[in-house]
């Protein structure tokens, strides 16, 4: 079956600088596919491309085998979005902005079971202006979701919301994907395309830094495995700089960090065997996505 | 037109309160003030035997189109324009002109209602004839309205913020309101002065008015000079009007 968003070396420049350069990548059916990247980075524009708010330079885009800036209108019956920094009419009660949305579709999803679902039934005569931010970005998703989509974009969904609002709304991805909605998910929180996604583009100024599962990625990012202790007594530096597969080597009042793979902690036990010290309060870890976004995006700001 | 879009654009209209009582209230109540002082009751020798009041009626009538033209559809405009309203509406199947002919819709409607109840409160209450030629005097409304809401688009497309918008409608405002004959009936301007004053829309849209008032066929000058304007604004709407 082809993917139901296929990007192919998407360029897209604002004067005569490239913010897009060259991205390609697929989301299938019914997962929920991440785009992460720091500010800047052109995860914005790649979505605006794909809703078909902007015409690309150069490359292809196919939301269910059509062309978002040539077929628009049916693309935009396919794929719902919400738009960072983007707003209703201020006076509009929450029921009339559902109803409103609702007449643009040939075939729109009943919008009271959907309010029912978002948790915005008894917000429904509350104007957009009077609303809460959790309770807008709430209204947006079900806005998104209105035209009973295949694909639903949410750029910076959670932005601006408290720890609980975002793990409200993470929950509310989880039962739209269970639902047999695609997902785009735009974010710059690690835990948050951790704990969401299947796959994960890192985008990095402008062009794809690195395509896997979250787990790929932490797998396949320089410092994978993190072992931390106390040494009862001081170890050479020397034989910890050769430590095999190391990527990063810290101290702090005494403790030691270091971060490499699996060789590398075996390593580190036979060298405190060897020596016959003690590690106080060892630690052993999976690197987190942070860690690894961070390695992948390194050069870059370096 | 996207009917549901028009609905919503009314409704909304309705909850601005300013925008009600500025466009379709104020200039009828302009002229129960006016119409109120009896010295504007009386003929006047200088204004060919009219009354003050009676060169009033069209004043107001075009009030409530400047209102719609320099004040409310720039700043509506602009803002759904900065709010990032229109970007939500080009994510949907309905394209965000809709929203902007919907709001163009509703300001103009208003607007015509408008003059239509100043032309009504000056006839039942100070007994203001009606147009005697209200063929031409409909065709200078309409063309007015269209130089108005052209207006309105240029204003917000040179402004890229709602207070930007404020500002350069207020600038725009005063002299409009001038040349409208807010002040001075432009049928009181010296020669030279009406002159001048005829080559902007609302001059040229009053002396029309004020000739279909009387009972002639409004001259084809101020006509030409109101569909010249209408064209040249509407053109320049659409040449700089940005979408975000």
């Amino acid at each position: 079956m082809p993917s139901v968003i296929e990007v192919t070396d998407l360029r897209k420049s604002y004067g005569g600088r490239p913010v897009v350069d060259g991205v390609s990548f697929a989301v299938e059916e019914g997962e929920i596919f991440g785009i992460l990247g720091p500010n800047g980075a052109g995860k914005t524009t790649t979505v605006e491309c794909v809703e078909g708010l902007r015409v690309p330079d150069g490359g292809r885009i196919r939301v269910a085998g059509l062309d978002p800036v040539a077929d628009h209108a049916k693309v935009a019956q396919t794929l719902g979005a919400q738009l960072q920094q983007s707003e209703i009419q201020a006076k509009l009660t929450v029921r009339e902005a559902l109803e409103l949305y609702a007449a643009f579709y040939p075939r729109p999803a009943d919008w009271r079971p959907l309010a029912e679902r978002l948790g915005l039934t008894g917000k429904l005569g509350t104007r957009f202006g009077k609303l809460s931010g959790g309770q807008q970005q709430r209204l947006f998703i079900a806005l998104a979701l209105i035209g009973g989509p295949r694909i639903v974009v949410l750029d910076e969904l959670t932005t601006g919301l408290d720890p609980r609002a975002r793990r409200d709304t993470w929950q509310l991805i989880e039962d739209v994907r269970a639902s047999g909605v695609t997902v785009l998910l735009v974010t710059h929180f690690m835990e948050e395309a951790q704990r969401l996604c299947d796959r994960i583009a890192v985008i990095d100024k402008g062009r794809v830094a690195a395509l896997d599962t979250p787990a790929g990625l932490i797998h396949r990012s320089a410092g994978a495995t993190v072992i931390s202790f106390t040494p009862s007594a001081p170890l050479d530096e020397r034989e910890l700089a050769a430590l095999p597969a190391l990527a990063s080597i810290e101290h702090q009042n005494g403790r030691l960090t270091l971060s490499g793979t699996d060789e590398t902690v075996d390593a580190v036990l036979t060298l405190l065997a060897r020596h016959r010290v003690t590690a106080h309060q060892l630690r052993v870890v999976d690197a987190t996505l942070d860690d690894a976004f961070l390695d992948l995006t390194k050069e870059a700001t370096a | 037109m996207n009917t549901a879009v028009l609905r919503t654009e009314f409704r909304l209209f309705r909850r601005e309160p300013a925008a009600v009582f500025w466009m379709f209230l104020f200039p009828t109540l302009l002229l129960g003030i006016l119409g109120s002082i009896p010295a504007f009751r009386q003929a006047d020798r200088s204004m060919g035997g009219l009354r003050p009041i009676d060169a009033y009626v069209p004043v107001a009538v075009l009030i409530a189109l400047l209102m719609c033209g320099a004040q409310s559809l720039p700043q509506v405009l602009t803002g759904y324009r900065e709010r990032g309203i229109l970007r939500r509406m080009s994510a949907t199947p309905v394209r965000p002109v809709a929203l902007l002919s919907a709001q163009m819709t509703v300001q103009g409607g208003v607007a015509l209602a408008s003059a239509l109840l100043a032309l009504l409160v000056g006839r039942v209450v100070f007994d203001v004839r009606l147009p005697e030629q209200p063929g031409g005097y409909l065709l200078a409304l309409l063309l007015a309205a269209a130089a108005s809401l052209a207006l309105g688009s240029v204003l917000s497309a040179l402004s890229r913020t709602t207070k930007i918008a404020g500002a350069i409608g207020s600038a725009v405002f005063f002299p409009m309101m001038f040349c409208a004959g807010v002040w001075l009936p432009v049928q009181n301007m010296p020669h030279t002065l009406a002159r001048v004053v005829g080559f902007t829309p609302f001059g040229a849209a009053a002396e029309a008015l004020n000739q279909a008032a009387a009972g002639d066929w409004p001259g084809w000058e101020h006509l030409g000079v109101l569909a010249l304007w209408a064209v040249l604004l509407t053109a320049g709407a659409a040449r700089w009007f940005r979408w975000e």
